[in-house]
């Protein structure tokens, strides 16, 4: 798709640039002639989107850092006084409270969307595994922002993760104790999470340019899954089609997040949170946030130790290989998947799979806010096999067995059958088409 | 003193993993409070600056002489949003508070003296150890942000319709319902008392709040019930007090997002129109 570039510079600073260093001709190249598939529909917003919230989360977080204080006396009081005293500063904590939720939102339709199109599937398996790596340095970033406010939350919810490496055979203990720069979760790691946190969504930043640039070089994957055949027939110019309609998308979703924002700012967060970390109560439930919850159920289904005869996995060991190899699969996804058709729009039996899947997802979710006793637990570790059954079991044996519905040639064929068929009205510019109105 | 804590995070953290419910006590099922109507709920929601006003005064006489109120200035009790009293009577406020801020003089010596507009509010106890040593060890805890740092779990799929529904005065529910939620007549350990909303029910706080204790001097009833509302209502005021702005510019903003959503929306429509398939 990349192409040879189209770019012609008119000025004459344009000239002289483009002979020394191109940016304008990169940027045309990217954001203006860049040809997307004329069929993406409003899910493939999303990219955009995620665009926005990390930039709009670096924005508001790099003005909190300067009202912050990290320090386990202080940083309690510091965010009660910016949202107390200082200019609007409530509104950029809430803004960054709940961009942090919406990111998560914005990323798991990203995501879903991904695997109902099969965008993860040759050609852009790495651009997949990009993807899957901002994913982890997002949930990286998000744990240790969640710590900050030094509320019993932050306390507890960093010493349940942070000892959730404790598990790792030999050297847990020393790993644990570097993480917490002691012997305990105290000032030394609330001071290590605060620039780390800083750090990390530099990291995501950077990430980011080449999931870009690797999309940019395959191109967009679209509804149907059929490659680009004819740039002229089944692509538009990025600028203006998809800007506008990324636009669109942006402030449909700002509307939610605004909603959340303004109207419901603590709803995605814990009371306890409001109460100062005393690491002398242990809270009655330690739970993470929303986004983490389907990973915390399998953490805590593995209540038995796994016996392997030679050796013994312990239950704890267990639940944490558990939680990483469920993002882990995610991952290896392009070669687990044997079905050689992208969309799920034309695979009958996957698109059954899938929704169960998401539903199976959002079961462990809710499982996740429970406490670890019975039933819970053991729903727990069904549904985690029923999740490790879908990338396992379900994805490879389902490309030998489905029989999928046959593909359109092209993505203009695609396009032209839903005109024909009535599925989208036809205006006056598409002369060619049949009028079928009503 | 390090290794002890590490032990104990250590074991908490397992505790957590295998658990996720540590001390069986406050893990006990807690009674789902009513709930009462707030004059600051809802999209357009403020508060009644009478009813601050009088929560104020209940704050300052019933509660003060064991809670404290770190977070809030006498200034704010005259900044617009709030109970709004005039600086004038918020300095009057300051001077005649029946506790003094504590500092060190010039001399080098702990001093004492009069708050100032200013000035926090400054609390009964001149640190921790000291509230905990009069009160059997457990520090009555702070008030400032009370009505947030409490909730009780709303239940599918009442969790889901709050947010459009906004809800958002669990907090306040349940402080309100805990207020007048004492019962007598139960057995309960000693130097505690039973209120059938706290979790665990056996709270180390009396019943404080009786019919009579606080005199109005605006004809509001002088019954417990109010006495509640309204110092619930100034604490929800004290946990955010600029609730008033935030609704009024989320609207604004929802507002306009509104009209740009729809504006873009069309032009989108005007520059896809040429696009097959597309109207």
């Amino acid at each position: 798709m990349q192409g040879h570039s189209h770019y012609v510079p008119t000025s004459g600073i344009g000239k002289w640039m483009d002979s020394r260093l191109p940016v304008p001709r990169l940027v045309y190249d990217s954001f203006i002639a860049y040809p997307v598939p004329k069929n993406l529909n409003y899910f493939y917003t999303f990219g955009a989107i995620l665009s926005f919230m990390l930039i709009a989360q670096i924005i508001t977080g790099v003005v909190l850092a300067m009202h912050y204080t990290a320090h386990v006396d202080l940083a309690f009081n510091s965010i009660e006084k910016m949202m107390r005293d200082v200019n609007y500063g409530w509104m950029l904590r809430y803004l960054h409270a709940n961009g942090a939720s919406m990111f998560f939102v914005a990323v798991y339709v990203h995501m879903f969307r991904g695997l109902y199109y099969g965008s993860y599937k040759a050609p852009r398996e790495v651009l997949w595994i990009l993807g899957v790596i901002i994913y982890l340095l997002m949930m990286a970033t998000a744990f240790l922002g969640y710590v900050l406010p030094w509320g019993q939350m932050s306390l507890w919810g960093a010493v349940v993760i942070t000892n959730l490496f404790s598990a790792i055979p030999l050297v847990g203990p020393t790993v644990v104790e570097f993480l917490w720069g002691g012997y305990s979760v105290d000032n030394p790691t609330l001071n290590r999470f605060f620039s780390l946190h800083y750090l990390l969504p530099f990291m995501i930043a950077g990430v980011v340019v080449l999931h870009v640039w690797a999309l940019h070089v395959t191109g967009q994957n679209n509804p149907t899954g059929v490659e680009v055949k004819d740039v002229k027939k089944d692509t538009v110019p990025f600028t203006p089609y998809a800007t506008i309609k990324d636009a669109v998308g942006l402030i449909f979703f700002l509307i939610l997040f605004m909603w959340f924002v303004f109207f419901q700012p603590t709803y995605l967060g814990h009371a306890v949170n409001f109460v100062p970390a005393d690491p002398l109560v242990t809270p009655p439930h330690i739970v993470p946030e929303w986004y983490f919850l389907p990973f915390y159920a399998i953490l805590r289904a593995i209540t038995f130790d796994i016996n392997l005869i030679i050796f013994t996995i312990p239950s704890k060991l267990g639940g944490v290989l558990a939680m990483f190899a469920a993002i882990a699969v995610l991952a290896f996804l392009p070669w687990l998947d044997t079905s050689k058709v992208k969309s799920t729009a034309y695979r009958p039996m996957h698109k059954q799979f899938f929704w169960a899947f998401v539903v199976v997802c959002l079961i462990l979710g809710w499982l996740g806010s429970k406490p670890a006793e019975y039933p819970y637990t053991v729903l727990s570790l069904i549904f985690t096999g029923l999740y490790f059954a879908y990338f396992l079991v379900v994805l490879p044996l389902l490309g030998l067995f489905e029989t999928p519905r046959k593909l359109p040639a092209s993505i203009a064929d695609a396009v032209l059958a839903k005109v024909r068929k009535g599925g989208a009205p036809v205006t006056a510019g598409a002369a060619a088409a049949p009028q079928t109105k009503g | 003193m390090m290794k002890r804590f590490s032990l104990r995070m250590a074991t908490a953290g397992l505790a957590g993993l295998v658990l996720a419910s540590v001390g069986p006590v406050q893990a006990a099922e807690q009674l789902a409070p009513p709930r009462f109507t707030w004059s600051s709920s809802g999209v357009f929601g403020t508060f009644d600056r009478a009813q601050l006003q009088r929560g104020f005064q209940v704050f300052k006489e019933a509660c003060s002489a064991c809670h404290g109120i770190d977070q809030m200035s006498f200034r704010n009790l005259a900044q617009p949003g709030g109970p709004e009293f005039s600086t004038a009577q918020a300095a009057a406020i300051a001077a005649d508070w029946m506790h003094k801020v504590r500092e060190i003089g010039d001399d080098g010596q702990p001093a004492e003296r009069t708050p100032r507009l200013a000035d926090r509010i400054p609390g009964p106890f001149a640190n921790k150890k000291a509230a905990e040593a009069a009160h059997g060890g457990k520090a009555p805890p702070d008030l400032s942000l009370m009505p947030r740092a409490r909730s009780y779990e709303r239940g599918f799929p009442w969790f889901l319709t709050d947010i459009f529904t906004l809800y958002q005065e669990h907090g306040a529910d349940y402080v309100k319902a805990f207020l007048t939620g004492y019962e007598e007549g139960k057995q309960t350990p000693p130097g505690t008392h039973y209120n059938k909303y706290y979790p665990g029910n056996f709270v180390g706080m009396p019943n404080i709040l009786q019919d009579g204790l606080v005199t109005y001097t605006d004809g509001s009833p002088q019954t417990a019930k109010q006495y509640a509302a309204d110092v619930t209502a100034f604490l929800m005021w004290t946990a955010e007090p600029h609730l008033e702005q935030r609704k009024r510019i989320g609207f604004q903003v929802l507002l306009f997002l509104l009209v740009l959503g729809g504006l873009t929306y069309f032009t989108k429509k005007k520059v896809w129109k040429n696009v097959e398939g597309h109207s």
